[in-house]
């Protein structure tokens, strides 16, 4: 079995529980003196790779733990929290503030720094909790090549680099199996993520975090979709409270819902 | 063979020439479009669900195929055969594809498509589609669109961003427009007297890297929570599985509803996995929902906000479910609930 090298790629959100709020101008979201975080499905990716490495799950080893981070200057603590939860490194692909990136970008990014880190195993979110487009894992393994799992729950290791993953899938659970180098991406049922301690976020301050940009991996920002427009969705009206049972079915049956 | 590409040649001049006439380039347009919509099937037997792709392909405009592929998928094709504008099914019958793993479905596809020029590809946002669609748009180097509620035009979609709390409309400038839908946003076109010609696709016998091992599905008798019209799900406050079956099962059942959870009822081992509504579970549109002893969080809305009635029992009255319900009951679920199920059993 070779030892990991294990790429953990990260994004920096809304947090979770901040509900977004769509700008005058209806061009996007409004993101000024908003709450971001780290999306909660790629702290999941993180926690994963460092158990892998303290439960000695893989036979060969974890050699080690790159997280990288395609986004603006305040990208850079998200990429702190992850080492602080136990990643080795960081790299930072500085994009300028209020720019994105298209998965299929990201994709084509991750490719090259996969290549270059000596990547075998890339542990992705299964999707960003803003953008919601879930396409980043499966892009990137196309573009390498490599076999995926989406949607992990369980994830195994045996021997000659055998990786059995157990997938969420539409009504149940599915399992893969498949040979190093391969990308995974995280289901919220894969495990629970840690808190980073303070002497842990103060030992992350110390490791390496190496600066790029999307030129250094011989990329531009290309869009190719173009938004049109962000609106907010059509409130829902109602909100109509019955005093009991009766009053329910009452209601339901004018509603035709009965 | 050379006189009809020089006669397709000029009609692509001719509607070029005259694109200032509206009605004429819609009309040489739409027979420069061609979409193929991705079936799905299981063990022969082709989802229901998966034919909302054609659906979403008819409204395109322009020529539609369909595709399925996998180990016997005869029988499954002459069915979708039998929706109507539909001009032919392309089937690839190989146990390769059986499971859909993206290692071969992908390049797969990617023959099939580059073969047939389509200008658009059209999968479900399942968990089949997820995995897939974004492999293959890689590989045809196309941004995809994901999860789509509408179709503006041929290069112009909808889709919610942020947990549906925004919507996003965009346009598309890759040739290729490789598209996921959501699948309450379009209902699934029904077999009918269509006769589409049944026709046998490339099949690449592409290189498994990846091995299917096993496959452990929830068995149910109730509906399929995606396409049930009614829907009945628990949260928290349901404290236990026991209390989740005692209270949750007997309601579906009163009401013919599929049985539906939130994620904190899913993580405390109240419900299976694959019945969690929400942002990253299943988005559910029923006439009917009932949310009993849940709170109402945004990741559990994005699942469920596009429900044309939702009802809510919860002791708290302050819940933001209470914020989108039609019709709310304050009280405690487990008198209430019962009181409901028996209620409607009888009447």
């Amino acid at each position: 079995m070779s030892a990991l090298r294990i790429l953990v790629p990260v994004k920096r959100v809304i947090d979770y529980a901040v509900k977004p709020r769509v700008n005058k101008a209806q061009t996007g979201v409004e993101t000024a003196g908003v709450k971001h975080s780290m999306n909660p499905f790629d702290e999941l990716s993180v926690e994963e790779s460092v158990r892998i490495r303290e439960k000695k799950r893989s036979p060969g080893g974890v050699e080690d733990i790159c997280a990288i981070s395609a986004g603006p200057p305040k990208a850079q603590d998200v990429l702190r929290t992850a080492m602080a939860m136990g990643a080795d490194r960081a790299i930072h692909v500085e994009i300028k503030d209020g720019d994105d990136l298209e998965p299929l970008t990201v994709a084509k990014l991750l490719k090259k720094a996969a290549e270059e880190q000596e990547s075998n195993l890339v542990i992705l979110g299964k999707q960003s909790i803003d953008d919601d487009a879930a396409q980043t894992g499966p892009m990137l393994a196309g573009l390498l090549g490599w076999p995926q799992a989406t949607q992990a729950s369980k994830v195994e290791f045996g021997d000659d680099d055998v990786v059995t993953v157990t997938k969420e899938v539409d009504g149940g659970v599915e399992t893969v199996r498949a040979k190093l180098p391969m990308v995974i991406t995280t289901d919220l049922r894969l495990n629970e993520p840690r808190y980073a301690s303070l002497p842990n976020i103060m030992k992350a301050k110390k490791k390496k975090m190496e600066k790029k940009t999307l030129e250094d991996f011989g990329l531009e920002n290309v869009k190719r979709l173009k938004v049109l427009k962000v609106t907010e969705p059509a409130p829902r009206q109602g909100g109509d409270k019955v005093e009991d049972v009766d009053g329910l079915i009452g209601r339901l049956k004018q509603l035709g819902a009965l | 063979m050379l006189g009809l590409a020089r006669h397709t040649l000029f009609q692509r001049f001719t509607s070029l020439r005259i694109s200032s006439s509206a009605n004429y380039s819609a009309v040489s347009r739409s027979r420069l479009l061609s979409t193929l919509a991705i079936l799905e099937q299981r063990d022969g037997q082709l989802l229901q669900g998966s034919l909302n792709t054609l659906t979403a392909a008819k409204k395109i405009g322009g020529t539609v195929h369909g595709f399925l592929a996998g180990a016997n998928v005869s029988a499954a094709s002459e069915e979708a055969a039998k929706v109507d504008g539909v001009e032919q099914i392309i089937k690839v019958e190989n146990g390769v594809y059986e499971k859909g793993l993206p290692e071969t479905f992908a390049p797969l596809l990617t023959e099939n498509i580059k073969k047939g020029n389509y200008t658009h590809v059209i999968g479900g946002h399942t968990a089949f589609g997820k995995s897939l669609l974004p492999r293959v748009a890689a590989l045809l180097d196309s941004q995809q669109v994901s999860d789509i509620t509408a179709i503006e035009d041929e290069k112009t979609f909808v889709r919610p961003i942020y947990a549906g709390n925004a919507i996003a409309t965009v346009e598309c400038l890759d040739p290729v427009k490789v598209i996921t839908i959501r699948g309450t946003a379009f209902a699934p076109a029904t077999p009918e007297s269509g006769s589409s010609k049944i026709v046998e696709g490339v099949d690449p016998n592409a290189q498994a890297s990846a091995q299917w091992v096993s496959e452990d599905l929830a068995k149910s008798d109730r509906p399929d929570l995606g396409s049930a019209s009614k829907v009945v799900s628990g949260g928290r406050g349901l404290k236990s599985k026991a209390e989740f079956d005692n209270v949750i099962l007997p309601l579906a059942d009163a009401l013919g509803a599929a049985v539906g959870a939130s994620r904190a009822a899913v993580d405390s081992g109240y419900a299976d996995n694959s019945l969690q509504v929400g942002q990253t579970g299943k988005v559910v549109a029923p006439q009917l929902y009932m949310a009993v002893g849940i709170s109402g969080a945004i990741q559990h809305l994005a699942g469920m906000k596009d429900s044309k009635v939702i009802a809510a029992i919860n002791k708290d009255a302050d819940a933001p479910i209470f914020q989108v319900a039609d019709v709310g009951l304050v009280g405690d679920l487990f008198e209430k609930v019962p009181e409901f199920t028996q209620k409607v059993k009888t009447s």
